[in-house]
């Protein structure tokens, strides 16, 4: 793997591991893979699992289209791509209903709909075919950490004001509902999940002037 | 007045670039352009210079919503004396209201003011006056008996959310006060529709008189009732729908101090009437195709009762109008007002999961009306084209 003795953990290797948790994050800067944000964060547990899966999958599917991509005819590169990654989601899948059947109900079709997620997908493009294994797993490694640490933020806000749990614990005193709290019903809705992506968006590009577009 | 002028000219110095509270120089300006109207001038090649300012504008919208609010204020307290089952005189039931609508109105406005300095502060530029109007719509369009802490996280949401992000006054896609709304609809529903919040008292029911019920006439209507009854059982007749004392929220039921409101908005060229109208018609028109296919009783509803119960006049004149978030081009105006009223009968009818369409219908539309403006031009631009190359001929 490292034939030009580049240090394993390299500045460079740090980079593509460092990079899309801030300032090229597949969320919030690239805009990739929003449905599934969306459609998990009501609650933090099925979005933790749905982090680690697409981990797994994004990772797994680097290294091995790392691994394969001077055998693959440029031509027919999207379908074995996409071979690659329905394998993986289906093992994922298929483990998620032997070990954590509660949560992979709750996760429905969106375990399944992972091959469509465009962050694997442009990864795969965008990086694995023209990168060796070992980079390309820190790339994907780094790319879903970033996907998963902003559906992590944004589900912990939906599910601690929607629901007044954390992780399914009640966090929310009672005494502050006989005082009339109510939990946020639009925080269980879809759209509160685009807002707060938006709010993060917004948090860090006023942070990070780099990221502001001009006009 | 020129002791006030020259209080406000002895203390400038100080908030000017350099002086020592320079960083409030925008929480000073906008202080003084309220007292005094600023002898700014537009340069440039604007060529129509008018002394209506925005503040002067937004004051004459507020004026507008008084005799609204002034009737919100005796209904809650109307409402409230009849559902208890006591009798009480005029004044008592105009200081009970006013007790219940003032402090929704002091939140909002100490709320979404707070937002708005602090935004102004940060980012360096003046006031924005979009919340003189704003403040006041919100505690028109909620139930009386709403929480004031959800009133607060509403106006919040819609100053920062609704407005802000998108660069303040004048920037901004969706009105404001119905953001607050639908915010509240949403996120609070069981503090904003049902037929217990609309009646101040009747959530904690102490001293309910039996049997009374607090359900909106639209409530009522949903559950295809033929007849419209108040709280106690006597049947409303359509005159007391368009006069108002009945259940809704704060500002919203009196159809006919809406339209006084109206004709200050259109007489002063504040609002446009081309909305109204073509809301109302919308509204009619849709009422009118409702009743020909009716299968239920809701769907009976004679036309033009549509247009006196719940939100629908309120909509139409205070929201619909809004400058920034309505049609700009005049014909876009008659297609986004029509719309409104056409896809709030459909939604208030068709759709039993929101017995009020007005503020979704209004929503709906801000966000079609850079669309509608965009077409309305492109087809002025290809009919002036058709007619040129005529003429070439």
């Amino acid at each position: 793997m490292n034939s030009d003795n580049e240090p394993l953990f390299s500045a460079k290797n740090l980079k593509l591991l460092k990079e899309p948790l801030g300032s090229s994050n597949p969320i919030t800067v690239q805009v990739l893979g929003i449905c599934s944000a969306l459609a998990v964060t009501v609650k933090l547990k099925p979005s933790i699992v749905m982090a680690i899966s697409v981990m797994a999958v994004l990772a797994v599917s680097n290294v091995v289209i790392s691994l394969l991509r001077k055998r693959i005819p440029p031509r027919i590169r999207i379908i074995v791509q996409l071979v690659v990654i329905a394998t993986m989601v289906i093992l994922v899948d298929e483990i998620l209903k032997a070990f954590a059947y509660e949560i992979s109900k709750q996760l429905s079709v969106f375990v399944g709909l992972i091959i469509t997620n465009c962050i694997i997908m442009g990864r795969l493009e965008a990086f694995a075919m023209g990168n060796k294994p070992w980079p390309s797993l820190l790339d994907g490694l780094g790319n879903a950490a970033g996907y998963g640490l902003i559906l992590i933020i944004v589900a912990f806000f939906r599910e601690l004001l929607g629901s007044g749990t954390i992780l399914d614990y009640q966090v929310i005193p009672n005494s502050f509902y006989e005082f009339g709290y109510v939990n946020n019903g639009l925080m269980i809705l879809p759209p509160m999940a685009l807002i707060v992506v938006g709010i993060i968006i917004w948090i860090q590009r006023s942070r990070n002037k780099d990221l502001v577009e001009n006009r | 007045m020129s002791a006030l002028r020259r209080f406000v000219d002895k203390i400038k110095p100080h908030f000017v670039k350099g002086g020592r509270f320079s960083m409030f120089q925008s929480t000073f300006e906008g202080f003084e352009t309220f007292l005094f109207v600023p002898d700014t001038v537009t340069s440039g090649s604007v060529h129509i210079r008018d002394g209506n300012d925005m503040k002067r504008t937004m004051i004459m919208v507020v004026l507008a919503l008084i005799p609204a609010l002034l009737f919100g204020i005796w209904n809650t307290g109307y409402q409230h004396f009849l559902a208890v089952g006591q009798e009480a005189g005029f004044w008592q039931m105009v200081w009970f209201g006013f007790l219940k609508v003032l402090p929704i109105i002091i939140v909002s406005y100490v709320v979404g003011l707070g937002i708005e300095f602090t935004f102004a502060q940060i980012r360096g530029h003046e006031i924005n006056e979009g919340f003189l109007v704003t403040g006041m719509l919100i505690p028109l369009v909620v139930p009386v008996d709403v929480p004031l802490w959800m009133v607060a996280l509403a106006t919040a949401f819609a100053v920062i959310i609704g407005k802000e992000v998108f660069g303040g006054t004048g920037m901004n896609i969706l009105n404001p006060a119905l953001t607050a709304r639908a915010f509240l609809f949403f996120a609070y529903p069981g503090d904003m529709s049902g037929d217990k919040v609309w009646i101040e008292g009747l959530k904690n029911g102490e001293g309910i008189v039996d049997g009374f019920s607090g359900a909106t006439l639209l409530g009522q209507a949903a559950q295809n009732q033929t007849t419209f009854l108040n709280g106690i059982g006597e049947p409303i007749t359509p005159f007391q729908m368009f006069l108002g004392n009945i259940p809704g929220s704060i500002g919203e039921t009196s159809t006919l101090a809406i339209l006084l409101g109206a004709f200050l908005l259109i007489y002063t060229g504040v609002g446009s009437w081309k909305i109204i109208l073509s809301v109302f018609a919308g509204g009619a028109l849709m009422g009118w195709i409702l009743n020909i296919f009716a299968v239920n009783e809701f769907m009976a509803l004679p036309f033009w009762q549509h247009l006196i119960l719940g939100g629908f006049a309120f909509g139409a004149v205070f929201m619909a109008t809004d400058p920034v978030t309505a049609a700009q081009t005049e014909r876009g105006k008659w297609i986004y007002g029509f719309l409104i009223g056409v896809l709030a009968i459909l939604i208030r009818v068709l759709n039993p999961a929101y017995p009020e369409g007005v503020m979704l219908a209004i929503l709906f539309m801000n966000v079609f009306s850079p669309l509608i403006d965009h077409y309305v031009i492109e087809a002025n631009i290809r009919k002036r084209l058709k007619r040129a190359k005529v003429q070439a001929n």
